[in-house]
């Protein structure tokens, strides 16, 4: 009797554990995988009125960048169906969509009027001219810089500056007593981090990671050239340490004014601008990434964009969902609510055609940033991938972990660039031997 | 040979004990302390240490809504600003924990914590006392190799087998109409994570049950006693401290568990773990919210831990009978 009624209370139990997992076909319940960032955090917010407009119900999953790039790569290359929409990259969506892994967009509707999306952000988003997800928001990179520093020095920043005028403003505008750095870049070991603007300084510098064979270039002279270049630079105006920093590290940096001038994402204008958090928000001006004279800029060009896996239950959910985060009326609901400056940006023409929006002091100089970065054709002599401060090919990660190792090591001191770049290049030729791309 | 100590001696002693549990606690007490500050503080270089508690002029903490917020007066340089003290000081702010309750539903996931550490500590004492019995009692030619390989299943990095038992997690079997999938519920992660510690619990019970005489469990059977009885009124009671310190480590190492409850949860069965995940962002500095996010994710356990802590610190250090 004891026995049966354990039995009975653990199967009770059990019963009541497992309630939801139940997936019934035509689900008005849609699931959406995205990242901590504050526009995403933002859209969580207006979730009710999609519900209100549509009926369907959706369910957030919110998750670390790279936690969420694991968790969305383990589900989408299982076909295990746990999300209906997916905050990806700019670097997975080519790569998944030239594997059917993902819905094409090829079918959106009239009103949404995909014409208006940005060009750079369409090209990077597509697989053989199909678009596979839809810039929520996107950023390149470009130059925020100190006006008050600058005026002291008596030195101007052109628009459309030249890496040897930065290196030389970085070094002049240094000073250590002072605890200011000329320059702050990104020196921490990742794909994601210093990978993402040493291929953009090698980009300008000419250099390029494969020719049209996929045969390394990393040991070419314009990778030494780069390389050298970064190493020295951050070694005689850059922070203490700079081996470790990341885009938060240097945002700290930049808002505490450590930093003279920061070369990063663009999205980093808002926070640098924001008096609640910076400590100089009123004297920031910005201005394009560097070029060496060879006409390709250093900066770089990234989407947080929504796609949805093939094999979703519930695709036509996802599409309204996907039209509605990704269009003009969002756009303009968020605007209307919290002011233009809490829209996301880079995603859509008509934004910066918008008197309001133009009136941001970093808004021109964002859109000029995405427009000069070219996904197809990111450097000056041709290569076989798409993709600027990366290669969107599956191998990229690895090599882009291993490769950021080597340089980190060359930032702290352990090794010339030299060094770091024979290591690097003998890697990127096995990898691309081994993946069989020759 | 009684011996002791001297004064300096134990004093030496002391010192090191402290600095030790300060050095072990610290990031623990940073954590809880920039939970308290606004996010501008958090990031203070050099670092500002010492709360205040109230307005300036004596009101509560300033909570949001409510119109003292200095920063909301932050219109021009760095004076105006969040940063109002000065020096070591900062003022503390609930502010963190408002934003955090709004977005996030915290008893939805701590719910799922509960069952899922609870669940799976249960289930796996269920399935390590037998196991540790036979093996403390009645031990075979093989019982140190299995003891062994029960080891061994932990010494392979949890992502080799990631994609296995997402196979699996996600495999939809055919039920009523619909679909069933594992993955994202709760028995399914209890299952698991028993699976995971369960040779850490046998473990431990193993070597708690070899410190007890097998003389009283035979006097006992003597006695006429049952296996069943043997195991439940001779050998737990005089286990329990162990039992009981198993239990802690196998609930505290479910609790903090954080492979597996990240990639086999979405909506449904998502732990505190998915909730701290959802508040660390490498694109934008919120370390005081993440910071909150944490403190309210490890409060529970701290408060088990506190309770807890005689019967831990007396089955881990002395074993079952000494």
């Amino acid at each position: 009797m004891h026995r049966k009624h354990a039995f009975g209370a653990a199967a009770t139990l059990a019963a009541g554990l497992s309630g939801p997992a139940f997936a019934q076909d035509g689900a008005a319940t849609i699931t959406v995988a995205t990242v901590n960032n504050g526009d995403m955090v933002r859209m969580q917010g207006y979730t009710d009125r999609f519900t209100e407009e549509t009926g369907i119900d959706v369910e957030w999953v919110t998750l670390e960048e790279n936690v969420l790039r694991q968790r969305v790569t383990t589900d989408i290359t299982t076909g295990g169906g746990q999300f209906d929409v997916m905050t990806i990259g700019m670097y997975e969506a080519p790569i998944w969509g030239a594997q059917g892994r993902l819905v094409p967009l090829d079918d959106l509707s009239e009103e949404y009027d995909v014409d208006d999306i940005l060009q750079p952000m369409r090209a990077g988003l597509s697989a053989d001219g199909t678009l596979y997800a839809a810039p929520f928001y996107g950023e390149s990179s470009m130059i925020m810089y100190r006006t008050d520093l600058f005026d002291e020095a008596g030195i101007e920043m052109p628009e459309e500056p030249s890496w040897e005028f930065v290196a030389d403003a970085a070094r002049r505008l240094t000073d250590r007593g002072a605890e200011v750095n000329g320059i702050c870049l990104r020196g921490k070991a990742g794909w994601g981090e210093n990978m993402a603007l040493l291929t953009t300084i090698a980009n300008s510098f000419g250099a390029r990671w494969v020719d049209e064979e996929w045969n390394s270039q990393a040991g070419s002279p314009e990778w030494l050239e780069a390389a050298t270049f970064y190493n020295d630079l951050l070694a005689d105006a850059g922070p203490p340490g700079a081996a470790g920093n990341g885009f938060n590290e240097n945002l700290a940096l930049f808002q505490q004014g450590r930093c003279a001038m920061w070369i990063d994402a663009t999205v980093a204008a808002s926070f640098v601008t924001d008096p609640e958090s910076s400590e100089v928000a009123d004297s920031v001006g910005f201005a394009l990434a560097p070029d060496a004279g060879n006409g390709i800029r250093a900066n770089w060009l990234w989407a947080w964009a929504l796609a949805i896996p093939a094999g979703t239950d519930a695709e036509d959910a996802a599409k309204r969902f996907v039209e509605w985060a990704t269009s003009r009326d969002y756009i303009e609901m968020v605007a209307e609510a919290e002011g233009w400056a809490n829209v996301p940006p880079g995603a859509r023409a008509s934004l910066y055609e918008t008197p309001e929006y133009r009136q941001i002091p970093f808004a021109e100089m964002t859109l000029r940033s995405i427009e000069a970065a070219d996904p197809d054709s990111p450097t000056v002599d041709p290569v076989p991938y798409t993709g600027v401060q990366f290669m969107a090919i599956p191998e990229w990660q690895g090599i882009g972990t291993s490769a950021g190792q080597e340089f980190a090591a060359m930032l702290a001191g352990q090794q010339t660039p030299e060094e770091a770049l024979a290591k690097v290049d003998a890697m990127l030729d096995e990898e691309m031997e081994a993946a069989g791309y020759r | 040979m009684a011996r002791a100590a001297s004064p300096a001696r134990r004093a030496a002693f002391t010192a090191l004990a402290w600095t030790l549990a300060l050095l072990i606690f610290f990031p623990i007490a940073w954590t809880i302390l920039t939970s308290f500050k606004t996010e501008r503080d958090a990031i203070a270089n050099p670092p500002v240490l010492v709360p205040l508690v109230g307005g300036a002029d004596g009101r509560p903490p300033i909570l949001a809504g409510e119109a003292d917020d200095p920063a909301e007066d932050a219109t021009g340089g760095p004076e105006a600003g969040a940063r109002s003290p000065g020096g070591p000081f900062f003022r503390a702010t609930l502010e963190n924990y408002r934003v955090v309750q709004e977005r996030s539903d915290y008893m939805r996931f701590l719910w799922n914590s509960v069952v899922i550490a609870g669940g799976s500590t249960l289930l796996g004492i269920l399935v390590a006392v037998p196991a540790a019995w036979s093996m403390a009692f009645v031990p075979s030619r093989r019982t140190k190799d299995v003891l062994l390989w029960m080891l061994s299943t932990k010494m392979l990095p949890a992502v080799g087998v990631l994609y296995p038992i997402y196979l699996i997690a996600t495999f939809r079997l055919p039920l009523g109409g619909g679909t069933f999938q594992l993955i994202d519920t709760k028995p399914f992660l209890v299952v698991i994570l028993m699976l995971i510690n369960l040779p850490i619990i046998v473990w431990m019970l193993y070597t708690y049950f070899r410190e007890i005489p097998g003389e009283i469990l035979e006097a006992a059977r003597m006695d006429g006693a049952s296996l069943r009885a043997e195991i439940v009124h001779v050998l737990t009671p005089m286990a329990v401290p162990g039992i009981a310190s198993t239990v802690l480590l196998s609930f505290i190492l479910a609790w903090n568990e954080a492979f597996w409850t990240l990639n086999l949860t979405a909506v449904d069965a998502a732990p505190l773990t998915a909730f701290i995940a959802s508040y660390s962002s490498p694109e934008g500095l919120f370390f005081a919210k993440l910071s909150a996010a944490s403190t309210m994710a490890i409060a529970p356990i701290l408060v088990l831990g506190w309770f807890a802590q005689k019967q831990l610190v007396r089955g881990l250090t002395f074993g079952a009978v000494k």
